[in-house]
């Protein structure tokens, strides 16, 4: 579906898209989606929208389309609505209908999904759609309130407080009893079970019995649910659990659990020959068990791919197919520059060759498989100053060193200085010329790095007097009184969060505390647009490697989909359940990378809307996203100091990078792929072997279609080089087109 | 897993009388009891919540410290006004107080003087944010640049010389760690893995073409003729963080050095070889423990050897001895170890050798000043009871027949030597009264004059109380530099007694400068101090350009006062020096601050006797000779390295 439109059919497209989140949403109702105002909705009222998805609202739904003649929409709303009560038990984003668009496989998808469903007995009898998303919200008056008691209420079958840690304590002895390979797949069980009892006892006002359940069983549970606990230790009203944030996501996601069906079949027996009830309730209700054949997985594939707040991804949440192949390039002559020949005659000829055969040769020649279609979705046309800039870049290509174990990059270091602690994003230009900071201040700070001085645009008053027919009109234009070597741009009402130039260097973007993106020209130093709809700060933004579209994501846990001429999002991707910390566009352009404070990953398609990667294994909120340039895998940092790397195409986590030991903030990879730089809080910048690490890797048919990976034990053999900063942590890094790694941070003495 | 990590988190709720105090604060009287614990409940629920939210804007501001405005952001997010107006840089220092059986904690406010404000000239404004760019590695290399930290931090040094086989890559060490907390991995297999890998020894002991040229260009700056080149080296070698490469050859130099040229009595490269040990030894990344087997023999030579050059009776090798022991009771202060037992080997042997009927003037010498240099504690145990002896051999050289001019010159410098240190130690430990025959009954032939010191000492002491608390008086101007002339006061409160508080030098300092400290303006008497360690106070200093050494601790106590005064006058400078120099390597210019020469009042009267004149004019430049000389009459201990602008 064209994200780009104008005129009318502007309000109709928005349409679409919101009907399109609903639908993502698995049967979540956006009943605001009536507005261009509607953004709001997506704001901010923390309600859930709720579970089992009364009819009722449904209704006034299709009804209120229907009034404003969206009969698409209603057709797929039906559809929808039809399907979620068929199956008792919505499947997720997957199979739902992709809006107008439609991709091809999805029907397939869904199929699956349901079959597998079937196979599963688990369906819960009456249990709401899983995975709702919290957010995207039924903003309709006072629905807040029963929503939240909605939530509550599946809380409130009573049973003894008194038997809860019996209850507890005997699961705990029978799983430690079962067999070495099965007690590792059961002990997952363990978290969420603890959560959810603790949460009936603080519901029911059990409060001494809750506290004593907490004391004498968190100390169980893994170290990496230690931030989860806190939260919950917190709780011990039932009045707390209103507006908690935490517990909603609990009470209205369901945790995921992947467990063979030897050791399923092994606990329901155990469950059912004890009459446990109320632990079997509590499974049925609040977990979702994701039953597979095959060997039981161990204790270390367990660990790797465990930690979000909603326990792992469903399998068939990464079912989807993801084109993660590169865009053809257009065919641009390279003008064989002169000077280029005679200096490197021998050299440069063949040179010029060999990396467009590596990186882009494979594709301009033919389509390569894994990539989407040129037109999936609108990008810009490619300005001539584009072409330049293209030509710019193959040619510093042909200088690019080759990097690899025993060729390391050198890093020239950039460190902020006087910053008093205040610097908080930092980003580079494609070609390194510019680079822009932001800060807690508000400010955005923009610094040439080269020789060339940052000029504004004259005043209108000036520019008339401008011989406009003269051949350096572009150069006159520009005012050289006020060069400088640094501007700064005001604007914004908070810390500055996030930041992110345009690929043609004409814009900035810059997210921040109060709410707001805003976009700014590098031509005239001044704020063009600011974009309202996140209603709570803003993590981060992005622009496309295409520019145009830019991403945006923050603690409303929404993330949204802008192009710089609508002033309203062209796509919200609601899923995550806490904070949008980071977010990344893909290489092609066609999707969208978001980490979250829940310790998911997930990637988004921007044509459909739909989240098609769910990828797990982080223990802390993620900081940091990088993709391959080849688009095929991408790296992820979080506050965990590790790395992880994950196969795109086939949702897998392929690699695990030890090292770190605090919040990773800054990862790229080089432009060849080769090398991965991590840099850090640790004030450290690490290089990796990443060749080597996506080399070992077997990805045999089996451990594709479980997605149970067994990692390589050691990463330090990947570890190429440990540079440590004085005391000046690492918060960004580039590549140059040459191969040269920049770093930055504030020197914090 | 992980039990005892994880402390108790259900129960932290604020005590109820927290909530009693607050609500009497707005005039809310009899809070029942149950309401106080539903109340404080529901607060420390509330108060959880917003610090957990202020922790994501801290991790997104990318900073390590949770601050006010983080919290201020929480509450906005909650949709609770902010505290506007409320911020601190610092820490909120809450007081204590309890008292009629009630408990709080409350927030000292001070009253303020708005005149005071206003008069007080504006701060300076606080310095843009710049971009700095440097090499942090070049082709996988990282370059030892000030910019850099050191290639091998002192801790891995130390880890390295003492247990080779744990040693890693930097940043490696930690591996460990992560390895606990993560508690996901396999550990075993993987420490296995590691240990194999960590036997390959990775010390190399090849330096690069750079390092070799560097090595060169330093070794002949130190000994060559040309002062500021040495100035420049010794400078060099004290504060570059990447010499640890290196340290065994400037080791293996400064011993082979002192070896050849004791025995060709050349004094004036023994006293550069031993300002080089000085400047390894202010290196605050180099860890010398390794190499003290080759340093201590080099500098105790230096103490003690018979003949140090090659006119006994005009040089002056006595400065270089002193300097010499300081330099080796400083290294006993910072290495001595239970296991090395540096100082006690050493005070053996210096007392071995004094014993020793046989020795000469100049080792006797030596010893006596390497022992009193170890502190007040030795001179009290071993030289003190020997004063009768000593006195009595000196007796016999000053008054009996006239055997060499060599010893009489000998004699002389150990009696004044001795009268120096023990005069401190007695004025400080004997009661009055100061009685001549006592004296002699109890010091034998040196008894009348120690007396005459000892009283010296006394009423220098008194006299510098005196004139303490009348120039205090006197200068009560408003200081420009309000925190350093704080932080000197600080500095000398902590240590010393009350009335020396307010230190007239220190004002004057000040005052006399009303510019800023950076803008030097330089007539002929100020003297740039350059930062050397600060943990290294009060124990020796380098004047540039000449060998000067000023009066230490253990002899300046002969006029406690004076030294006290003078030292905390120089305080607040080597505090400001550690601040600068704190800043990121070279990446500003280094802060200069300028000592007015320091105050002669005192000097006058005081009769110096540390008699350490510079040794070879001919090296020197005549101001930093002068400086030598003034701070040596004030009997002011400088802790820096004094430059001649």
């Amino acid at each position: 579906m064209a994200a780009v439109q104008d005129g009318q059919l502007n309000m109709e497209v928005e349409k679409d898209i919101k009907t399109e989140i609903t639908n993502d949403g698995s049967g979540n109702i956006n009943a605001n989606s009536s507005s261009p105002g509607s953004t709001s909705s997506g704001g901010k009222s923390k309600s859930p929208a709720g579970s089992g998805e009364d009819q009722q609202t449904l209704l006034a739904v299709l009804q209120f389309l229907k009034r404003n003649k969206l009969t698409e929409s209603v057709d797929i709303l039906r559809r929808e609505a039809g399907l979620s009560a068929d199956a008792d038990d919505s499947p997720v984003s997957d199979s739902a209908g992709a809006g107008s668009g439609g991709v091809p496989n999805v029907s397939a998808d869904g199929g699956d999904a349901n079959s597998l469903l079937s196979r599963v007995s688990i369906a819960t009898p009456f249990a709401p759609p899983a995975t709702a998303p919290p957010k995207v919200v039924a903003a309709s008056g006072g629905e807040d309130q029963p929503d939240v008691n909605v939530v509550l209420s599946a809380y409130s079958q009573q049973g003894d407080p008194v038997l809860y840690p019996l209850y507890y304590n005997g699961l705990k002895k029978f799983i430690e009893s079962v067999l070495d390979c099965h007690r590792a797949e059961l002990s997952q069980v363990f978290y969420p079970l603890f959560v959810h009892m603790y949460l009936e006892l603080v519901y029911n006002n059990h409060e001494n019995e809750a506290k004593q359940f907490f004391e004498k069983f968190s100390g169980d549970q893994e170290c990496y649910y230690e931030e989860d606990l806190r939260i919950l230790s917190s709780m011990s009203k039932k009045e707390h659990m209103k507006g908690n944030e935490t517990m909603l996501d609990f009470r209205t996601s369901k945790f995921v659990l992947r467990i063979s069906r030897d050791s399923y079949q092994l606990l329901k027996r155990h469950l059912q020959e004890r009459q446990n009830n109320q632990i079997w309730n509590i499974i049925q209700e609040h977990l979702y068990i994701d039953i597979f054949d095959g060997m039981p997985r161990s204790k270390s594939q367990i660990d790797a791919m465990s930690g979000s707040l909603a326990g792992e991804g469903k399998r068939d949440a990464n079912k989807a197919k993801v084109f993660y192949g590169l865009l053809k390039e257009p065919e641009i002559e390279v003008p064989l520059d002169d000077e280029d020949e005679e200096a490197e005659n021998e050299e440069g000829k063949p040179k010029k060759k060999k990396p467009k055969k590596d990186s882009m040769g494979s594709k301009s020649k033919k389509q390569d498989p894994n990539a989407p279609q040129q037109t999936r979705i609108p990008l810009p046309e490619l300005k001539d100053s584009d072409k330049l800039d293209k030509i710019m870049n193959m040619k510093e290509a042909t200088k690019k060193i080759r990097l690899g174990p025993d060729n390391l990059p050198s890093i020239c270091f950039y460190s902020f200085l006087n910053a008093y602690q205040g610097l908080t994003a930092v980003d580079f230009t494609d070609d390194s010329s510019l680079i822009a900071g932001g800060f807690a201040d508000s400010t955005v700070r923009v610094w040439s790095v080269t020789p060339k001085k940052l000029r504004r645009v004259k005043s209108a008053a000036d520019l008339s007097n401008i011989d406009k027919e003269s051949d350096d009109v572009l150069e006159r234009i520009m005012d050289e009184k006020t060069a400088s070597e640094s501007k700064i741009l005001y604007g914004h009402s908070g810390p500055v969060y996030g930041i992110s130039f345009s690929p043609d260097r004409n814009y900035l973007l810059s997210s921040s505390e109060d709410g707001t993106v805003r976009l700014w020209s590098l031509q005239t130093f001044t704020c063009l647009v600011g974009y309202k709809g996140h209603n709570y700060p803003v993590w981060d933004t992005q622009f496309s490697p295409y520019g145009y579209y830019f991403i945006s994501g923050g603690h409303d846990r929404v993330a949204r989909l802008w192009a710089t001429d609508h002033y309203q999002p062209l796509r919200m991707f609601a899923g995550h359940l806490a904070d949008i910390t980071c977010t990344l566009f893909h290489p092609n352009s066609n999707y969208v990378a978001t980490g979250s404070a829940d310790r998911t990953i997930r990637l988004w398609d921007v044509l459909t809307g739909n989240c098609v990667r769910i990828l797990t294994g982080h223990k802390g909120p993620i900081h940091s996203l990088a993709f391959s340039p080849n688009g095929k895998f991408m790296a992820s940092g979080a506050t965990d100091g590790r790395v992880l790397l994950w196969d795109v195409g086939h949702g897998l986590m392929v690699g695990e990078l030890k090292g770190h030991t605090d919040t990773i903030y800054a990862l790229k990879f080089s432009r060849d792929g080769e090398i991965l730089a991590s840099g850090s809080m640790d004030n450290t910048v690490k290089l990796w072997d990443t060749l080597k690490a996506f080399d070992d890797v077997e990805l045999d048919d089996f451990t594709a279609a479980t997605g149970h990976i067994h990692l390589p034990e050691n990463s330090q053999e990947l570890l190429l080089g440990t540079y440590m900063t004085k005391s000046t942590p690492v918060i960004h890094l580039h590549f140059t087109r040459r191969n040269l790694l920049l770093a930055a941070g504030a020197y914090n003495p | 897993m992980a039990e005892e990590r994880r402390p108790k988190q259900c129960t932290v709720v604020l005590p109820t009388e927290s909530m009693k105090a607050m609500a009497e604060s707005i005039g809310v009287g009899q809070l029942q009891e149950e309401s106080c614990a539903a109340l404080s409940e529901e607060v420390s629920y509330r108060i959880k919540e917003i610090a957990q939210d202020a922790l994501k804007f801290m991790h997104h501001g990318k900073r390590r410290k949770l601050t006010t405005s983080d919290i201020d952001h929480a509450l906005k997010l909650k949709n609770v006004e902010p505290l506007y107006g409320f911020q601190s840089q610092e820490f909120i220092p809450f007081r204590f107080a309890s008292g009629g059986g009630r408990e709080l904690h409350f927030y000292e406010e001070k009253e303020v003087d708005l005149s005071d404000i206003i008069n007080t000239p504006l701060p300076r404004v606080p310095l843009d944010v710049s971009l700095k760019a440097h090499w942090l590695s070049i082709e996988g290399v990282q370059p030892a640049i000030p910019e850099n930290p050191p290639p091998a931090p002192k801790e891995q040094q130390k880890a390295e010389s003492t247990e080779p086989l744990k040693v890693v890559k930097p940043g490696q060490e930690e591996e460990g760690s992560i390895q606990k907390g993560q508690g996901a991995i396999s550990a075993e297999a993987k420490g296995k893995k590691e240990g194999l890998m960590r036997m390959k020894p990775r010390s190399t002991h090849e330096l690069s073409v750079e390092q070799q040229l560097y090595y060169k260009e330093i070794t002949e700056a130190c000994v060559g003729s040309c002062e500021a080149k040495r100035a420049e080296a010794l400078q060099s070698i004290a504060t570059d963080p990447g010499l640890y490469q290196m340290l065994p050859r400037f080791s293996t130099f400064i011993s082979e050095g002192v070896r050849v040229n004791v025995v060709q009595n050349n004094l004036a490269l023994l006293i550069y070889l031993m300002r080089m040990v000085k400047a390894l030894m202010d290196n605050p990344t180099l860890y010398l423990e390794k190499y003290l087997h080759e340093l201590i023999p080099a500098v105790v030579t230096c103490i003690v050897s018979k003949q140090l050059c090659l006119r006994p009776d005009v040089d002056n090798h006595w400065a270089l001895r002193d300097f010499a022991a300081r330099l080796m009771a400083q290294s006993c202060k910072t290495f001595s170890t239970t296991t090395n037992n540096i100082q006690s080997r050493i005070t053996k042997t210096f007392t071995k050798s004094w014993l020793d009927e046989k020795t000469q003037w100049t080792t006797r010498y030596g010893c006596i000043a390497g022992l009193s240099e170890l502190g007040p504690d030795v001179i009290k145990t071993l030289i003190l009871p020997r004063l009768t002896v000593e006195g009595a051999r000196i007796k016999a050289v000053s008054e009996g027949p006239v055997v060499s001019n060599i010893d009489k010159i000998g004699a002389d410098h150990v009696q004044s030597l001795l009268l120096k240190h023990c005069a401190s130690v007695i004025a400080k430990t004997r009661p009055l009264p100061d009685n001549m025959e006592q004296y002699r009954a109890d010091y034998g032939y040196l008894g009348p004059t120690l007396c005459s010191h000892v009283v010296k000492a006394r009423a220098q002491a008194a006299l510098q109380a005196q004139q303490v608390n009348r120039t205090t008086l006197t200068i009560t101007q408003p200081r420009p530099t309000l925190t350093v002339s704080q932080s000197g006061i600080g500095g000398s409160g902590g240590s010393r007694s009350p009335s020396i508080i307010k230190v007239p030098s220190s004002l004057t300092l000040m005052s006399t400068r009303p510019g800023t400290p950076t803008q030097p303006s330089p007539p002929a008497t100020k003297y740039i101090v350059m930062a050397t360690s600060a943990g290294a106070s009060s124990t020796q200093q380098v004047l540039d350009g000449s060998l000067v050494i000023t009066l230490s601790s253990s002899s300046g106590s002969s006029v406690t006062s004076t030294v006290a005064s003078a030292t905390s006058t120089l305080q607040p400078l080597v505090k400001l020096e550690s601040r600068a120099a704190s800043g990121l390597g070279g990446s500003r210019p280094l802060q200069k601050y300028i000592v007015v020469s320091l105050p002669t009042s005192a000097s006058s009267s005081l009769e110096s006797k540390s008699g350490m004149l510079p040794p070879s004019s001919s090296s020197t430049s005549p101001i930093s000779l002068e400086a030598g000389m003034k701070m040596d009459h004030t009997g002011c201990v400088p802790n820096g390295t004094l430059l001649p602008i």
